[in-house]
């Protein structure tokens, strides 16, 4: 198992197209945390985790993985220090499910050229299993359904085996048996050491699942630290504009949407 | 199939359409005349026909697997860039200028020239990002700008002599090239073929989209510049010396790609096998379908082209179907 290192992020700021997307952002995480990263539409969620990811540089502040900055390091070693599972899910070729998750052995210098090492096939065997897609490894991915292929593309994450995994909605599309599960492996990863950033839309599994989280609104961090005190009545309130309710059902933390505030 | 074995498959089609060329003639496998004749006949005709048509149809076939794993387009050839476009240009200015009557090897030196000034163009053009979209573009207005230039040339021959001339050499073919053609365009054709094969790996991530692929260790702006010099080596000089043979570089890759597990990488080297099988097949039916030597190889790979590609949509209608 690759060892995770603090990921740390000061002063991001990020301009698309002239319009500011990110602002003065901080972000840390450790080793075996758990942080689910909310927010409205267009709050920037999404660009966040592909400047943490290293995949778009900030146009200020910078990404500190340990003590190196991650502009500064190659992309392989990134690939092995850092999975990242974008919101996007196609797949462009008609591959097998194994196949598909076997391109997260890539980084580790795998792949269909150069054949799998034994570590190589155990690291496919225990993502497939972790998501429930065993039965399907022999199907080609154009035949699954999209949460099938959800499960698929977040194996191919996990089987990059790297010490901080970030995905972009990786619930989305999934049936309740499988979001819980998913969350249930997130949470055993994270026990493993290794550090998770999640975002995500349902605030329930976020507050049930992660400790932690971080709420962006308009490219700015609207509050983070615990999740309990992060996603509260009147912060939802704040960032999202709704009216919520907070309860707990059978020992669950549950997120109501009430409604739109006038 | 395995694919060490569609390998092995492949290479023995593409050996033993090479030794068909180099020994089969208009009159079957008997050579008339001396010895010195026969001689001069295998050297010096056949062997630059056969190991064009290997290095051609080779560089066609994996120009298009590269190419269409790029642009992640199951329908992208390797005149997609517009470089082969170029080459036909350079070409074409050569004959109408008289230059290619003068100068030896005035025509695919020009090829050559032409095809180096649209990899510069198509260059400034696509720009500094990495997106698919923006290559493709550039790519359809170089090869549109080369083609009106060429139909201006057309236009304006000499003499209907000339224009002729320049509209068969426009059709592709492997007919009298010497050796010195194949020592012109062979270093070239190496490098870039190397560079393309050296994209395997990082097509494969690509098959995840460029977020993924780019998280699994590839540079996009380093692939973009393999690519597009790989191309512009390979097919640049491979048109320069036999002009646009069509369809070969869309159609292997297609018909292969079933063939293998998949990804876009496992299709490289079976492409470039079935490239040069297809073209030195092509060009020995040649010889028996138009021993006179008027019809161009060009052509014939078109002829079996469309039908193809008729069959493809027949047999994928209902998957491709919404």
């Amino acid at each position: 198992m690759s060892r995770a290192t603090t990921l740390s992020a000061s002063g991001i700021g990020v301009r698309l197209g002239g319009r500011e997307i990110l602002r003065d952002i901080a972000f840390t995480i450790s080793p075996g945390e758990l942080i689910a990263v909310a927010g409205p539409n267009g709050a920037g969620k999404s660009t966040l985790l592909r400047v943490l990811a290293g995949l778009t540089p900030p146009d200020a502040g910078s990404v500190r993985l340990g003590d190196m900055d991650v502009r500064t390091m190659d992309r392989r070693s990134l690939g092995r220090a850092i999975a990242y599972l974008p919101q996007d899910r196609t797949v462009h070729w008609p591959l097998k499910v194994r196949a598909v998750v076997a391109l997260g052995r890539i980084p580790h210098g795998s792949g269909p050229q150069r054949g799998e090492s034994d570590i190589d096939r155990a690291m496919i065997q225990a993502a497939l299993k972790q998501t429930d897609t065993e039965a399907l490894a022999d199907r080609s991915i154009g035949e699954l359904s999209g949460g099938e292929r959800a499960r698929v593309l977040i194996a191919r994450a996990l089987a990059q085996d790297a010490g901080i995994l970030i995905a972009d909605e990786p619930a989305a599309g999934l049936d309740p048996a499988h979001a819980l599960a998913l969350f249930e492996t997130f949470v055993a990863i994270a026990a493993q050491g290794r550090a998770v950033i999640v975002a995500l839309h349902d605030l329930s599994l976020a507050l049930r699942y992660c400790p932690g989280a971080v709420l962006l609104k308009d490219g700015e961090v609207a509050a983070s630290g615990h999740a309990r005190d992060v996603l509260t009545e009147p912060m939802i309130a704040r960032v999202y504009g709704i009216t919520a309710k907070i309860a707990e059902v059978a020992g669950v933390p549950c997120v109501i949407p009430v409604s739109v505030r006038p | 199939m395995n694919a060490m074995r569609l390998a092995a498959l492949l290479g023995c089609a593409a050996l033993a359409a090479f030794l068909l060329s180099l020994f089969m003639g208009v009159d079957g496998f008997t050579v008339a005349g001396s010895p010195e004749a026969r001689r001069m006949i295998l050297l010096e005709v056949r062997l630059p026909r056969a190991l064009l048509g290997f290095m051609v149809g080779g560089t066609l076939g994996l120009a298009g697997a590269v190419l269409q794993g790029y642009l992640r387009n199951p329908l992208a050839e390797p005149g997609i860039l517009g470089i082969s476009g170029g080459a036909a240009l350079g070409a074409v200015i050569a004959i109408h200028s008289g230059l290619a009557q003068v100068v030896a090897l005035a025509l695919p030196l020009a090829g050559l020239t032409g095809a180096a000034l649209a990899t510069l163009a198509l260059t400034v053009l696509a720009g500094r990002g990495t997106g698919s979209v923006t290559l493709i573009l550039a790519g359809v207005a170089v090869s549109s700008l080369a083609a009106a230039l060429t139909s201006l040339a057309l236009n304006l021959a000499p003499n209907p002599f000339a224009a002729s001339e320049m509209l068969y050499w426009l059709m592709g073919s492997l007919t009298d090239r010497s050796l010195t053609h194949v020592w012109l365009a062979a270093p070239l054709m190496a490098i870039g073929c190397l560079l393309l094969a050296a994209t395997a790996r990082d097509l494969d991530a690509l098959s995840l989209g460029e977020a993924a692929a780019q998280n699994l260790g590839v540079d996009p702006t380093r692939l973009r510049w393999v690519v597009v010099s790989g191309t512009a080596l390979a097919v640049g000089a491979a048109t320069a010396v036999c002009g646009a043979i069509s369809f070969v570089g869309l159609m292997v890759p297609h018909l292969l790609r079933p063939l293998t597990s998949g990804e876009p990488g496992q299709l490289l080297l079976p492409s470039f096998l079935g490239g040069a099988a297809l073209v030195l097949l092509a060009d020995v039916a040649l010889r028996i379908l138009s021993p006179m030597g008027d019809l161009r190889l060009g052509v014939l790979t078109a002829l079996i082209g469309a039908p193809f590609f008729l069959w493809l949509v027949l047999s994928r209608r209902s998957e491709l179907a919404p």
